[in-house]
């Protein structure tokens, strides 16, 4: 090992051991935000390369808008609104959804490689993998109702209840799309690969977007299934984004069912995927 | 004072009923570099991993710049650098975007991270496919990128997990150029691999490690001693004309001759200089081989000669 002299030149230069850079002087919490927004950034630059995942993803929602506006909205009686105001509501938490399961996609690809097995072996917060993950996709989401929005004009759809109701609804939206996308996280922890993810978050999405009020009003549904409809995330979530950005009905019940239904989900799922990364790694 | 930079001492470590590290004992001095030798399976990796705080080890200790990998876990991450067999790079960013990422997680002040990062890619020859994706780069230039990013916040100890497996030859010899420059900076690298020769090339000490025991441990020099320098082999025409010759070359070098179908293979200290006297003396039994190969000895050798058996293939 060198010895290091008293004015402070090393006098085996040849064999001194260098110094690391690592910097210490922060509160752990402080660390771990930090080391989230890296792994955001990480995240969203990996979106930005790949610019045709981003552009056919877009494509699917738009097709659905279309399809229910022009195929099938005609077919569907929705009293006291009209269809397409009805729809878009409906579209956003649909997109959300199904956005997430890039959360998983992703997740499951990270699992897989080895640049996991580095980021163990860093003085990084353990939970900047999933933190990243999350608030990237988050993000995103931010440029997809902006998007949906977009086209969802271009086809009728107005906001009827200013502007802070339609910021008040995508607030909604994102904390539903922030606590759906740490469930989908452990879907993709629990994945041998990304294409397994991806298969199996579907058995998931399907029956909570279409068995709900995002298209069809549920009144219109059999008894049972009703039941079922009413008592669920994307019901509670569609409503109150619909109530905020329509307008002309009361806010406060459908508002506090969907915030009580996303941070319920938040708490219940962020530490069930918490628990399942340190499991997995 | 010459501290281990690396000490382990009876490491352990069973996953289910398969036993990885049975007990396993080295020391890796500061500034040196200490090469872990032996067939895939033998335990290479699961002991990098608990050294660099991946795995928990069943039994034993392992320490890093004196601190235990399990209790002081965040000193240890914080003093060392991993590169491991697969390049653990994000194919998404580029070299640099690569090296900032993990200059961000190490904690580094902001400030020196461009610096930092900028030296390093000029150094492993990154500087013109900086601003590229790292899935465009070559296999070499990947491998180059990941040991660049194992170095980033300059760790004091350097894990290399099989760094040139999968590497073409002008890839593995950027690695071991890239290795002995570390070494002029006083890093302490462990180094694991499948080929005698690199840890010849490279490693000042060694230990030979199979099914999780270290089975012989010293300088190259001294392991190869023990098994001679040079491997010689005689291809017969059938394996009673190998068997004879076998009988015919026994005394002439320090090692026994080995029969292996139709070859016969001789260790010895220095092929050249008794190369003449073996071929006389088959000249002399009216033995001619068909061919001759004189060559540095392999892992192979190596395992036959400290254990009889050949290295044996195993998933890790």
């Amino acid at each position: 090992m060198a010895t290091v002299t008293v004015d402070g030149t090393d006098s085996t230069d040849s064999t001194a051991p260098p110094t690391s850079l690592v910097g210490h002087e922060r509160s752990a919490l402080s660390w771990a935000l930090a080391d989230g927004l890296a792994v955001t950034w990480r995240n969203l630059i990996a979106i930005t390369r790949i610019p045709d995942a981003m552009f056919f993803s877009s494509i699917q929602p738009i097709m659905f808008i279309l399809l229910f506006r022009y195929v099938f909205g005609g077919a569907i009686q929705t009293p006291g609104i009209r269809y397409v105001d009805y729809l878009m509501p409906g579209i956003f938490v649909q997109t959300i959804a199904f956005g997430a399961i890039g959360t998983a996609v992703g997740l499951a690809d990270d699992m897989s490689k080895g640049l996991i097995e580095r980021f163990r072996s860093l003085p990084m917060a353990r939970s900047a993998v999933l933190v990243g993950r999350t608030t990237a996709d988050l993000v995103r989401n931010v440029w997809v109702i902006i998007l949906m929005t977009g086209v969802g004009y271009l086809v009728g759809f107005r906001v009827h209840n200013g502007f802070f109701g339609y910021l008040a609804g995508v607030g909604i939206l994102l904390l539903f799309s922030y606590a759906v996308a740490w469930g989908f996280a452990t879907i993709g922890l629990m994945a041998s690969s990304g294409e397994t993810a991806q298969l199996m978050v579907f058995p998931v999405l399907m029956p909570l977007t279409f068995a709900s009020g995002a298209f069809v009003p549920v009144a219109t549904m059999p008894g049972w299934l009703q039941a079922f409809a009413r008592n669920q995330p994307v019901t509670a979530v569609v409503d109150a984004t619909r109530a905020l950005m329509n307008g002309g009905v009361p806010t406060g019940e459908p508002v506090f069912r969907a915030l009580a239904w996303s941070i319920g989900l938040l708490c219940v799922l962020a530490p069930i995927a918490v628990a399942r990364y340190r499991k997995a790694v | 004072m010459t501290e281990a930079a690396i000490s382990v001492e009876g490491l352990r470590k069973k996953f289910g009923s398969v036993v990885a590290l049975d007990g396993i004992d080295f020391d890796v001095p500061a500034g040196s570099v200490f090469g872990l030798l032996g067939p895939n399976g033998a335990g290479k990796t699961t002991a990098v991993r608990i050294l660099t705080t991946i795995l928990t080890p069943d039994g034993g200790r392992a320490k890093v710049l004196g601190r235990d990998v399990v209790k002081d876990q965040s000193f240890v991450r914080a003093s060392i650098g991993l590169a491991g067999q697969f390049a653990a790079v994000d194919e998404n960013l580029t070299g640099s975007e690569n090296l900032r990422l993990i200059g961000k997680l190490t904690h580094m002040p902001r400030h020196l991270i461009k610096a930092r990062v900028d030296e390093l890619l000029e150094r492993f020859d990154l500087t013109e496919a900086a601003t590229r994706p790292s899935k465009t780069y070559s296999g070499g230039m990947k491998r180059r990128l990941d040991v660049a990013a194992a170095l980033v916040h300059r760790p004091p100890v350097l894990f290399l997990d099989e760094p040139t497996t999968g590497l073409d030859p002008a890839g593995r010899a950027d690695v071991w150029e890239m290795v002995e420059e570390l070494v002029t900076d006083g890093t302490t690298v462990l180094l694991t691999t499948q080929y005698l020769e690199e840890a010849d090339r490279l490693a000042e000490q060694l230990a030979v490690v199979d099914h999780g025991k270290v089975i012989a441990s010293g300088s190259p020099a001294k392991l190869k001693a023990t098994i001679g320098s040079t491997v010689i082999d005689f291809g017969l025409s059938s394996q009673a004309a190998a068997k004879r010759a076998a009988k015919v070359l026994i005394g002439l070098t320090t090692s026994e001759p080995i029969v292996d179908g139709k070859t016969v293979e001789i260790n010895a200290k220095d092929g050249a200089k008794v190369l003449p006297d073996l071929l006389r003396a088959l000249d002399k039994a009216r033995i001619k081989p068909t061919t001759i190969n004189l060559r540095e000895p392999s892992l192979d050798d190596v395992f036959l000669a400290l254990t009889g058996h050949k290295a044996e293939e195993e998933a890790a």
